[in-house]
This record gives structure tokens, sequence and C-alpha cells, in this order.
């Protein structure tokens, strides 16, 4: 491979990785504050995604940067009834059964997709997918580096937003001391569900990111699903540094990973990584807890 | 038995157990006492070999079994017990104390026997089907002291097995670990209940900030002034001499 | 068991070889029906991967994701062997079988060796799954995407029936089969040292239990039963790729019918995979009824999922284990009152 298709296949990784970011980041907020392995996280990215498409679509009609508040609300309040009214209540407190919980949850929506918008992959179209910006020598599509720099800035938001306010401390109170936030006053369970709301809202500001360059179609959830877990086992379980390191290390790897073996087999560097970190090093590279 | 020297054991900035050592011989019951946080269940587990020491050797019957997994050290006739008892929960008592037995011989008939003989010794004969998540304190350290005898071990090392008991309670098991020992096996227990080890015990071991500071027979200990010192704090042994003098 | 016991199951037994003989075989007894016996083959051939998995992930209580894994392994090493190097299918299958169980060794000791459990033994199993079926994807001597075909001609020797009552019988013995290993590690040494590990590992260790070496051997003979199940969907359907063999619904499919039947109970994964089959048939009837129903088939899998939360939120013992516990609690209701 020469210096410039891998340069390219680098940056375009980044790209693509800094929404990865995004996803991660969702998810290792939810193990963080609840210690769940959310397993429906790709799907529920899916949905969210067709959420995009069908409000893009007439009579809609609306651009999906446009889409970002409305989407990234509804999925807070999905997110958050989700956990409220299933989650939560399923659950009875024991750790192992909120994977099982959540995979059900994850068979449900991927079905129900599959069930109602057919195996179809959709794309939108917008008018400016196709302008492309120089970098240097690469030339890079204009929806996929808006992308990443809203990405990035909703990732500082959130984390400026888990710093200062006083929703975000409870959070992090929660997170570190679930028994001694509850002796302070703190509601737990309203914690928990907001905590669950905002990882679901981080889907679906990356669902409105993610469709001016993707397709999306009843089986993403299964392919992003393992990206996720991989992005959050590599960068550590509840670490944000990590989510953000991952995701970019893992945006990078796919992409290169694809030109270099074919999109088919490239993607098996994924699940390769995340069995290495397993066996290697199961608290990731910034992980504290096992 | 079983002889520990220097044994020492860090968790990152702290020193759990430093350079502690201690002897059991062969058919006596030795205790191990000290304050909370002392570093007695760090050294049992050490010995057990749930926990990997630092430094130090632990040789048991004559074999170096420093750092050996617990399985292992469970097999050549070692056998803990645990502060919290783990029960097998969803098993009955029987099943539990089947799995004791099942060391030492792979036939379930032979073991299901073997199980419900030692179920009797501890009391236990008329709960066999019970689940062990139905059973009391008292019943789950019954199954936990069952569970441990029915590998037909060398040694036990019993980690608090009075904790959370009444006095009748205890009385109980105190008479039952003295059976134990009588039938030939070794003991080496931890207790706070002063009561269960000021009858049993022909040795006692004090161990304080991971230190080992005494040793020696009970009443030697219960009158040393470290010791002393060690629970009731600085000056204490002094305060209480001073006191004796003026009674 | 119990005598009774012990003639309920025979009785059972010998309802399940004469049943199908009312519509299929040499002479129907009442009308030829090729759709009941298949339905009776997949409620048996389910129970018997479902075992499969309920080996490791309910008698040892290591939740497998990726037990899809095994089930591929094994169909593709028959088909390989018999599509691409003319080995009679009957003499792959022990071949497939092997493999299965050498995957199983292999997956149990990268993992257990790590330490692995619960969620993230649940995963890297996953992550395996995914591995092979991206792998089958990819690789040529697997035809790839495209999947491998194997060539219809249906004979006895050739492991293919032209009559589906064979396939019936031979899924009925395979799922008697894995009947009586459950059977055999409920009563076994074995089985009572899974059952520690599964309740607690460390105390397990406490009394001289190798919970490495147990776990990956229920791991490897969990794998090769899977494996065998794979080759026998291969013959059966004479076609296999990479997205039915190695998919995440083939997992939980196994994992599901031991759920809703009794987790780490003899019985639990034929139940559930009783109650699946019906399920599925009703559903499919009745979506189909619906004219503007294209495709009723994701419909059932809906239902797969929201009948797995419910059994995880309000019966994690499965259909079984209320049974149990209704009796167990009309049993203590008795004996208090007398």
């Amino acid at each position: 491979m020469s210096l410039d298709i891998l340069l390219a296949g680098i940056v375009n990784g980044l790209l693509i990785g800094g929404i990865y970011v995004l996803v991660a980041v969702g998810l290792t907020l939810i193990y963080g504050v609840l210690h769940i392995i959310n397993f429906a996280h790709g799907s529920l990215l899916m949905a969210a995604m067709y959420a995009v498409y069908f409000l893009w679509r007439r009579p809609i009609g609306l651009d999906p940067y446009l889409a970002l508040p409305i989407v990234i609300g509804g999925a807070f309040a999905g997110g958050y009834l989700l956990y409220r009214l299933v989650i939560g209540r399923m659950s009875h407190g024991k750790d192992e059964n909120i994977l099982l919980i959540t995979l059900g949850l994850s068979i449900v929506i991927d079905n129900a997709a599959l069930f109602f918008f057919t195996g179809d992959t959709q794309t939108i179209e917008v008018p400016y997918a196709g302008r492309l910006i120089e970098f240097g020598s690469a030339l890079l599509a204009l929806p996929k580096l808006v992308s990443f720099g809203a990405a990035l800035l909703i990732c500082l938001l959130l984390g400026l937003y888990m710093r200062f306010t006083d929703m975000g401390k409870a959070i992090r109170a929660v997170a570190k001391e679930r028994q001694g936030a509850r002796l302070v006053g703190i509601d737990v369970e309203h914690i928990f569900a907001v905590s669950y709301g905002i990882g679901i809202a981080c889907l679906g500001a990356a669902a409105c990111l993610l469709m001016p360059s993707f397709y999306v179609s009843p089986s993403s959830g299964h392919a992003f699903v393992l990206v996720a877990f991989t992005i959050v086992v590599l960068g550590g379980m509840g670490s944000f540094v990590g989510a953000l390191l991952g995701g970019l290390l893992i945006g990078i790897v796919e992409s290169v990973g694809g030109l270099q073996f074919g999109e088919q087999l490239g993607q098996i560097g994924i699940p390769l990584i995340f069995i290495l970190v397993l066996l290697l090093r199961p608290t990731g590279l910034f992980g504290g807890r096992t | 038995m079983l002889t520990v020297k220097d044994l020492s054991k860090r968790f990152g900035g702290l020193l759990a157990v430093d350079q502690a050592s201690l002897e059991v011989p062969e058919g006596r019951i030795i205790a191990l006492i000290g304050p909370n946080g002392a570093g007695k269940t760090t050294l049992f587990a050490c010995i057990a070999g749930f926990l990997r020491p630092d430094g130090g050797r632990i040789s048991f019957a004559g074999d170096d079994v420093t750092g050996l997994a617990p399985h292992r050290i469970a097999v050549r006739g070692m056998v803990r017990t645990f502060q919290i008892t783990q029960p097998f929960a969803r098993l009955t008592v029987l099943e539990n104390i089947r799995v004791g037995a099942y060391l030492r011989t792979p036939d379930p008939q032979a073991a299901t026997e073997l199980a419900k003989s030692v179920a009797a010794k501890v009391g236990m004969e008329s709960r066999l089907d019970m689940p062990a998540s139905d059973l009391t304190v008292a019943g789950r350290k019954r199954l936990e002291l069952a569970r441990a005898l029915a590998t037909a071990p060398k040694l036990l090392l019993l980690d608090e097995v009075m904790a959370g008991l009444n006095p009748t309670e205890v009385s109980e098991i105190v008479a039952m670990v003295r059976a134990i020992r009588d039938s030939g096996v070794t003991i080496l227990l931890i207790e706070h209940v002063m009561q269960a080890v000021m009858s049993l015990a022909e040795h006692i071991y004090v161990l304080n900030d991971g230190r080992m500071i005494a040793d020696g027979a009970p009443n030697a200990i219960a009158a040393d002034s470290r010791v002393i010192e060690a629970y009731l704090g600085r000056g204490a042994a002094a305060r209480i001499a001073g006191g004796a003098a003026h009674a | 068991m119990s005598g009774r016991q012990s003639i309920g199951v025979a009785a059972c037994v010998l309802a399940a070889v004469l049943l199908p003989l009312l519509f299929a075989g040499p002479a129907p007894l009442i009308v030829r029906s090729n759709y009941a016996v298949n339905f009776g083959f997949l409620v048996l051939f389910t129970a018997f991967i479902g075992q499969s998995w309920n080996l490791a992930g309910g008698f040892a209580g290591q939740t497998s994701f990726g037990h899809a894994a095994f089930f591929g392994i094994g169909a593709y090493v028959s088909s390989i062997l018999h599509v691409s190097h003319g080995w009679n299918p009957w003499l792959a299958w022990p071949v497939a079988i092997a493999a299965g169980g050498l995957v199983g060794c292999f997956m149990g000791v990268l993992s257990f060796r790590a330490g692995l459990r619960g969620s993230y033994f649940a995963l890297i199993t996953l992550a395996f799954a995914e591995v092979f079926r991206i792998g089958a994807n990819s690789v040529p001597f697997t035809r790839g995407g495209l999947g491998m075909l194997i060539r219809a001609d249906p004979r006895a020797a050739n492991f293919q029936f032209r009559d589906p009552i064979w396939f019936y019988y031979l899924a009925l013995a395979l799922c008697c089969l894995s009947l009586a290993i459950a059977w055999w590690l409920t009563r076994s040494r074995f089985g009572a040292r899974l059952a520690a590990i599964r309740e607690n590992e460390d105390a397990a260790s406490a009394l001289g239990i190798d919970a490495f070496r147990e776990k990956v051997k229920v791991l490897t003979l969990s794998g090769a039963m899977c494996a065998a199940g794979g080759t026998v969907y291969a013959q059966k359907y004479l076609y296999i790729d990479p997205s039915l063999a190695f998919s995440v619904d083939k997992s939980v499919e196994m994992l599901l019918v031991t759920m809703i039947g009794g987790i780490g109970t003899i019985f639990g994964p034929l139940v559930g995979a009783s109650v699946i089959g019906v399920l599925g048939e009703v559903t499919r009837e009745l979506g189909g009824s619906i004219p503007a129903v294209k495709n009723a088939q994701p419909l059932s899998v809906i239902l797969y999922g929201i009948v797995l939360v419910i059994i995880i939120g309000y019966m994690p013992n499965g259909l079984l284990g209320l049974f149990r516990r209704r009796r167990a609690l009309r049993q203590a209701a008795t004996a208090n009152a007398s």
C-alpha cells in the first residue's frame, strides 16, 4: 500500500473514528454509572439512524444536521423511558441479567426494523454530500469533516456538562459510590435513567452525523455493537479518555484494514482486537474496574 | 505440619502482612488473633493460595506450597473456610457437603455416604435436603465446616467460624472443633470470640498491623502488655496494672 | 430417577417414535404431512443444540453468546470435506464433531486462563463467532458469502434421506442422547463440580476443584455436541452460508430455548424448543394471514426477544423452574398444615 493511500486511509479512519467516539462515550457512560453492558447499543443506533432517515424523507424533509436537536432530545427521552419502564424493572439489581435483557431488546429492535422496513439499505442524499475539501494531498468529503468536528464538539460539551453541572456531579457521584449517593439524598434510580438517556442521546447525535455519509439497514445494529464494545474495552470501561482514543484508533484500524484486506476481511480486525484486549489487558488502556 | 516463614503481602502502598511467621505442629489447635484490620485474613488467603505472597515461604507437610493455586493446596490436605460464608446457594446441604467429599472419591454413592456421615458429625443430618440459601447464619457456619471436613483435610484453616453466633452456638461449635481435632485434624483458626480462643487454643499468635507481635500459651498472651496495647491502645497495659494496684 | 418418572419418560419416547408414523413413513396412517414431521424435526433438533448450550451455560454457569461458532464449524467442516474432498458425510461427521470439541477447548483455554467470567466471557465468545463468520465470508474454500450447496443425492449411505421421517428419527435419537448426557451430569462428580463452580467458583477452588480444567472440559463437550448438530443441519437443508451458520441469531436461539424451558435442567431445552416451535408457527400463521404483511418471519423473532426479556424479568428459572417452585411451595404448605 502506497503512503498516499495509507495516509488517506488514516485520515478517513480518524473522521469516522470521531463519530465512533460519540457512540463509545454513550456506552462507557452507561457502564460507568449503571455497571451494565448495554447490548442494545447498536440496535438503538440503528433505530436512531432510521429516525433520521424518515425525518429527511418527504414530507418532512429535514436536513440531518438540522435534525440534531430533535433526534438528540427524542433519543434521550426514549432512553430514559426504556430504562425506567423496562431495564430498571426487569433487572432486579442483578448485573448479569441486564446483558440478557439488553440482548432481548436488541433482538426486538433489530427484527422490528426488519419487519417494518425490510432488509433494504437506505441512504439519504444531501446536496453537499459530494463536496470535497483539500487537506494536504488528501481529498476529504465535507460531510465527514463536519460530522467529525460536530462529534468532538458534542463530546466536549458532554464533558463540561459532567464536570460543572449539578446533574453531572450527581451522575459522577452515583458512578463512584452508589450507596453513598443514596445516603446523601440522590434519587439513584432517576440518575440511572438519566445516564441511560444521555447514553442514548449520544447515539441520536451519532445517527445524525453518520447518515450523510453512510447507509442504514436492519443489520447495522450488529455491526455497530461489536465496534462499540471493542472501543470501550480497548479504552477501558468507564473511561472517557479511553473512549476518545479508542474510538479514533478503531476508526483507523477499520479504515486501513479495509484498504489492505478488502471490505469483507478487513472487518475481522475489530473482533480480533476485542479478543486480544480481553485476553491480555481486560481493564483496557485507561480502565480501573474489571 | 505448617510452617510460615517471613511472609509478606503488599497491596500497592499498603503492607498488609509484614514478615509474619508461625508454626502449626501436627494435631494441635493454634489460634491467630489480632485487632480488626491486622491482616489475619490476608495471611490466611496467602497460606491457602488465594493470594500470592510478595515474600516469605510456606511449607506444608514438608513441601513448599508458596504460591500454589488454591485447589492444589486443598488437594494436599490444607483446606480453608471463609469469614463470610460461601455456600453453594442453590444446592442442598447434602449436595454442598458432597462437593467436598468428591475430592477423595469419584464414586457418587461413596461420596453421598461420606457426606451424610460428615453432616451427622456437625449436626446437620436433619437438614440434608434444605437449600443452602435457606440456612441461618449458624447453619451456614456448620455447613462451611462440614464441607471442608468432607475433604478429609490434614489441616483446617478456620476463618472466624464463630462470628455472628450467640454464646450457646459458640459452645456447640467449640465442642465440634475439639472433636474434629481429636479425630486427627490439625487446626489453625482466626478468631475474635475470646471465649472460644481461650478454651480451644493451645498456642496463640497475635498479629497487629501486619506484624506478629507475640506468641505463646493463652494465659501468657492474655497478660502480655503488647497484646493488651494492640487491642486497647498505648498505655492501656500500664493503666490496667496501675488500676489493679489501687484496687 | 424414580420408577414413575422412568415410566413417564419411556412413554414419551415411545410416543415420539410412533406418532410421526401417522403422518409419514412407509404407510402413513392418517394423512401424509411432511409439515408435521419437519416441525417435529426442528423442535427435537433445536432441543439437541440447546442442550449443548445448557451444558456450559446452565450446568456450569458459563453463559456463552457465541455457540454458533461450534455450530458453524461443524456444518462447514463436514460440508467442505464432503463437497470439496469427496468424503462420505457419515465419515466427515466425527471429524466435524472433533473440530467442534477442539474449538471449544481452544476457546476455553484462552478465555478461562485469562480469568474471564460472566459478561466478559459471554462477549468474547461472541467475538470468536464473529471472527469465524467474517473469516468464512472471505476465504475461498468456504465459497465465501455464496455459501456451500450440497448436491442432492438422497441415499441413506450419503447422509441424506428422501423421506423426512428419517431426519426426524435422527433428531429424536440425538435429543435422547443429549438428555442422557444431561441426566448423567446430574449424578456424576463432573456435574457436581460444575454446579459448585457455577454457584461459587472461589469456594469450589477451596475444596480442591480445578475450576479451569473443569470449565475447559465442559466447553469442549458442549462444542463437540453443537458441532454434531451443525453437520445434521447442513445435511438436512443442503445449504449453509456464514450468516446462517455463525450468526448471533443462532447463538441466541440455543440460549433462548434453554432459558425459557429452564436453565440448568435436563428437560429445559426440550420444553423451550417446543414452546418456541409452537409460538413460531402460530405467529407465522397469524402474521401470514394479514395481507399487508410480506414477511412474517421477523414477527416470530420479535416475539422471542420479548419472551427473553420477560423470562429474565419474571421467571429466570424458566418454565420448569416455575413448576418446581410451585410444587415446593405446595409441599411446604401441606407440611406446615400437618
